[in-house]
């Protein structure tokens, strides 16, 4: 077999090495445009996962890369001059020039045969039965069939430095300036020497007047910002500049005998990995499949039914990873303990547990941070209690038993009663239930309700046990059929339901009437009855349900609220009548007691509000006295499109509590105490809706 | 955990008289279920005349479609069949369905597959409708579908999930979402779960293979998964029928990948063992 090998960085020149070493008949070629000795870049960080890999490929590689790297324990996290160590995080780096030598070498026992300084023009006129193209993001060969490449700019800028600090950790520094957060991640590769990135939000990068600055400015501004980390060391470049990261994606890996390999099949953020460990572990996987198979297609198809699936879940884990250091300045209102625990969970890979057996001094500090007064050695996060107004929450986990169900009166049943009861007897923080403020603002006639006696009566059988009630107006989606029947069937004979606007909710259901705005009034008494209620009942918490299509969502989001008065509009005019109903609903609330809303944080549809604007909703809404909010997503109209998952609400949880300062009920398929543990010990959320898959 | 097995209605050249033959054997057998395929590119017999037919000679057995792709019917139709085939077997109908991922079913039908999935929803509701005013009883309705707003769509307007296979993983990751839009709608109770897997045990497994690779060309590079997830051997099934239990599955369908009746007698004896 003749191969030729596109690029001779350290995934091309692995590729060739194992590939002659299993067969040394085969005839190895490796085409690389610059000189032997160029190289950008500075060090190359393994796992030592990685490492092990490594020594089962080629033990002897495997001895000189050992020979000549570094290795570490620990991540160092710098944040408003504390310093947060995490231990328990194995890693090695090596210079890359070091790196590449050696596979050189390698190569050339081997009989490898290397042509540097020869540009390949047209990789398809190479000779060869195999093509690998390992020639990078900006890949020569990948151009020549048909990968279904897909190539995506961050949002963030970042320029790659050496400098002459032996660190003794990986490093990850932030610098909070007048234009916003600045990091370096910085790590060892030899006894002297660490490679040093420095990366900010487009924006920020932008406001510091980084744009078009030259080479010897920037590296003052960067020297200058992070002094301390550089103990006055200087930072080096190596043809540095300012550039975005780009993700490369193929939907394909191989196109009859050429296969990607490395970057050029696909990149991930330098914050959880470096590429150089994807590329080398690429290498690895091609030539195995080529011992298991003969034929080449079957191999190349071996190779990218075994890699390609593994390196798209790390993707997705670096795109967190990537997303988290492009809006760091979200978080810098956390304490540092709690920011460097989220920054070490960030990608979904490490969680509370495994935190935990890997530094155990760490995480209790962390866990010790939520209730500063409470025991020296604390409850796990989940099982802390949290303080909103006068009302204590003995812990995190907030459960839902429902739907529940009405009796005759419009109360719920006593079923439904004994169900919450014997949630209660299961210790959640809080049980949610929801219930209707008016007969017409009931869903369905199953739907419970508070606005009369018998009602209120059968809410207060229930005092003592830890109740939050949703208040709910269901609007334009009222008068269904009951729910097992079917999702917005409505009743053949049912009654008249209002909304912001009146197009129905969705196709053959019947038009609601426009609220005016004397009628306004009305809905808002029927709210402060229902709170009075509650009140008297002896609810906990009261929340207020803007949310999914229900009356009041249906002013908010702009694909249901086409009125032009000033109830419409921007998103003050559409929040207008919400807000009065809140405000409402807080001056009639015991001041001591919290009060929360549901909001709908992206409406999941074509045309309809994002997280941003939910944002600004939580903002207002925060600002008139709300002490929690519980972002949910989509039914905002007929039409809609959910992406669902594990924790799948709880980026927007995240995003509005540490955007605005509010705590946040995070919901979306949870169904385990760790999944609480790491969301709150990250601060991504005070209470979590533990959702229960029943027992199959 | 249920187990079904699935009619070798979608394999070119196989007679009517051995598709009944098969359901009248797996009603003997120990299946919970008769599941069809739907393939209207091919002349093959159509899911809902297949199990009309299946519907006579079984007595016991659920009749389930996984799916059929319900756009490419006109929905009057796609109600009165149902209606039909739910009546003829005594209750016994279970009606997966999904806007279907292959063009070639749509122009095969003269469908216009643009819009399919807002017509889908129309339907899904529109049946509940049609069965009612019919005064016939709405047979249980599966959804199937890879985008997460097929479990919207389940939890709105069905009793179920339809999972189009693979690992029990895979099946695992679809259970979480199902289950995650029924509490999103606050539809009450759970969602019905269906699976299904292919197996051929002996025979010519070249065969097997190359029916698989020909069915899902359509896929691309993913058809190789899909013939690698191929049961060739009674430990396999064994692993198969205890995974999709473990990962929350109510009925798990074997389906034929090689229609001769030999691999329904020889997966009876390992369900059997």
């Amino acid at each position: 077999m003749k191969v030729a090998v596109l690029g001779a960085g350290p995934g091309g020149l692995y590729a060739a090495l194992l590939l002659k070493r299993a067969d040394p008949a085969r005839e190895v070629t490796v085409w690389e445009q610059n000189p032997a000795g160029a190289s950008y870049g500075w060090g190359v960080v393994f796992s030592d996962t990685t490492l092990a890999e490594l020594r089962e490929a080629d033990p002897k590689t495997f001895h000189a890369i050992t020979d000549r790297f570094v290795s570490w324990d620990a991540i160092d996290i710098r944040y408003k001059g504390a310093l947060v160590r995490a231990n328990g995080q194995p890693f090695a780096g090596i210079r890359r020039t070091a790196l590449l030598g050696l596979l050189q070498d390698r190569c050339a026992e081997l009989g490898v045969e290397l042509r540097f300084e020869e540009r390949v023009e047209d990789p398809g006129a190479l000779e060869g039965d195999l093509l690998v193209a390992a020639d990078g993001v900006h890949s020569v060969a990948r151009e020549h069939g048909g990968f279904g490449t897909r190539l995506d700019e961050g949002a963030a800028r970042y320029i790659w430095f050496g400098t002459e600090v032996p660190f003794d950790s990986f490093l990850f520094s932030f610098r909070e300036t007048e234009h916003g957060v600045f990091q370096a991640h910085a790590y060892p590769f030899d006894g002297t020497t660490s490679t040093f990135i420095v990366e900010a939000n487009e924006e920020v990068w932008r406001d510091a007047g980084l744009e078009g600055a030259s080479i010897e400015h920037s590296i003052a501004f960067c020297e200058e910002m992070f002094a301390d980390d550089l103990r006055g060391r200087a930072l080096l470049s190596n043809n540095s500049a300012w550039i975005s990261f780009v993700t490369v994606r193929n939907r394909r890996w191989r196109d009859g005998r050429v296969a990607l390999l490395g970057d050029a099949a696909h990149t991930a953020h330098f914050s959880i990995g470096s590429g150089t460990k994807l590329a080398m572990e690429d290498a690895i996987a091609l030539a195995r499949a080529f011992e298991r198979h003969a034929e080449i297609e079957v191999a190349l198809k071996d190779y990218e039914a075994d890699r390609r699936p593994r390196v798209e879940r790390f993707q997705e884990a670096a795109a967190q990873s990537q997303r988290w250091f492009e809006h760091v300045g979200r978080y810098t209102k956390m304490e540092p303990e709690r920011f460097a625990f989220y920054l070490l969970t960030r990608s979904g890979r490490i969680d509370h547990t495994s935190l935990r057996v890997r530094d155990p001094g760490l995480v209790t500090l962390v866990d010790r941070r939520l209730d500063p007064a409470g025991p020296l050695l604390p409850a796990p996060p989940s099982l802390q209690p949290l303080t909103l107004r006068g009302l204590t929450i003995a812990n995190r986990a907030v459960v839902a038993p429902g739907p529940l169900v009405a009796d005759s009166s419009g109360a719920p049943s006593p079923q439904s009663l004994a169900v919450l009861a014997a949630a209660a007897r299961e210790g959640p923080g809080l049980l949610l239930a929801s219930a209707a403020v008016t007969a017409v603002g009931r869903v369905s006639v199953e739907e419970p309700g508070i606005h009369a006696d018998e009602h209120e009566a059968a809410w207060t059988s229930l005092a003592g046990l830890p109740l939050a009630l949703e208040l709910r107006h269901a609007g334009p989606r009222g008068s269904m059929r009951p729910r097992a029947q079917g999702i917005d069937r409505s009743l053949a004979e049912g009654w008249e339901t209002i909304a912001a606007s009146p197009a129905p909710y969705g196709p053959g259901l019947p038009a609601p009437r426009e609220l005016t705005p004397d009628e306004m009034n009305a809905v808002v008494e029927v709210f402060v009855d229902a709170t009075e209620r509650a009140r008297r009942a002896g609810m906990d918490l009261l929340v207020v349900d803007m949310s999914r299509g229900y009356l009041l969502a249906s002013f908010i989001s702009p694909l249901s609220n086409r009125r032009d008065d000033r109830y419409g509009g921007d998103l003050e005019g559409r929040m207008r009548f919400p807000l009065q109903v809140f405000d409402a609903v807080r001056a009639a609330w015991p001041i001591e007691r919290p009060l929360g809303a549901t909001i709908t944080a992206d409406d999941w549809a074509p045309g309809g509000a994002g997280i941003e604007e939910a944002v600004e909703v939580a903002r207002m809404l925060r600002d008139g006295g709300c002490d929690l909010l519980r972002p949910v997503a989509g039914q905002s109209a007929w039409r809609t499109l959910p992406i669902y998952g594990p924790t799948y609400l709880a980026a927007f949880a995240d995003r509005i509590r540490n955007e605005i300062g509010i705590a946040t009920l995070a919901g979306g398929a949870i169904e385990t105490a760790g999944q609480i543990d790491t969301l709150v010990a990250a601060g991504r959320a005070d209470l979590v809706l533990l959702d229960q898959t029943p027992e199959s | 955990m249920r187990v079904g097995v699935g009619l070798p209605n979608v394999h070119p050249g196989t007679p009517r008289e051995t598709v009944l033959a098969w359901a009248r054997a797996a009603d003997a057998g120990p299946f919970s279920s008769v599941g069809v395929l739907h393939r209207a590119s091919w002349d093959v017999l159509d899911p809902l005349e297949a199990l009309a037919a299946a519907a006579g000679v079984t007595e016991r057995v659920s009749l389930v479609t996984m799916v059929a792709v319900a756009p490419i019917y006109e929905t009057d139709h796609l109600a009165k069949s149902a209606a039909e085939i739910d009546a003829a077997s005594g209750g016994r109908l279970v009606l997966g369905l999904s806007v279907g991922a292959r063009r070639e079913d749509y122009e095969a039908a003269g469908a216009d597959p643009r819009g399919r999935g807002v017509r889908f929803e129309e339907q899904l509701a529109g049946l509940l409708d049609l069965w009612e005013e019919g005064g016939h009883r709405a047979p249980p309705v599966l959804v199937g579908g890879t985008a997460d707003v097929a479990f919207a769509r389940a939890a709105r307007w069905g009793e179920g999930y339809v999972h189009g296979g693979g690992p029990p993983r895979a099946f695992a990751a679809a259970a979480l979402k199902a289950h995650a839009a029924w509490r999103d709608f606050e539809r009450p109770g759970g969602p019905q779960l269906w699976g299904q897997s292919y197996f051929a045990l002996g025979g010519d497994l070249d065969h097997a293979r190359g029916y698989l690779r020909e069915y899902y060309a359509f896929t691309g590079p993913f058809v190789e998964r899909i013939v690698d997830d191929l049961l060739t051997t009674p430990q396999q099934v064994a692993a198969r029928v205890r995974g999709y239990a473990e990962a929350g599955c109510d009925e798990l369908v074997l389906i034929p990948a090689l229609a001769d009746p030999a691999q329904l007698d020889r997966l009876s004896e390992v369900l059997a063992g």
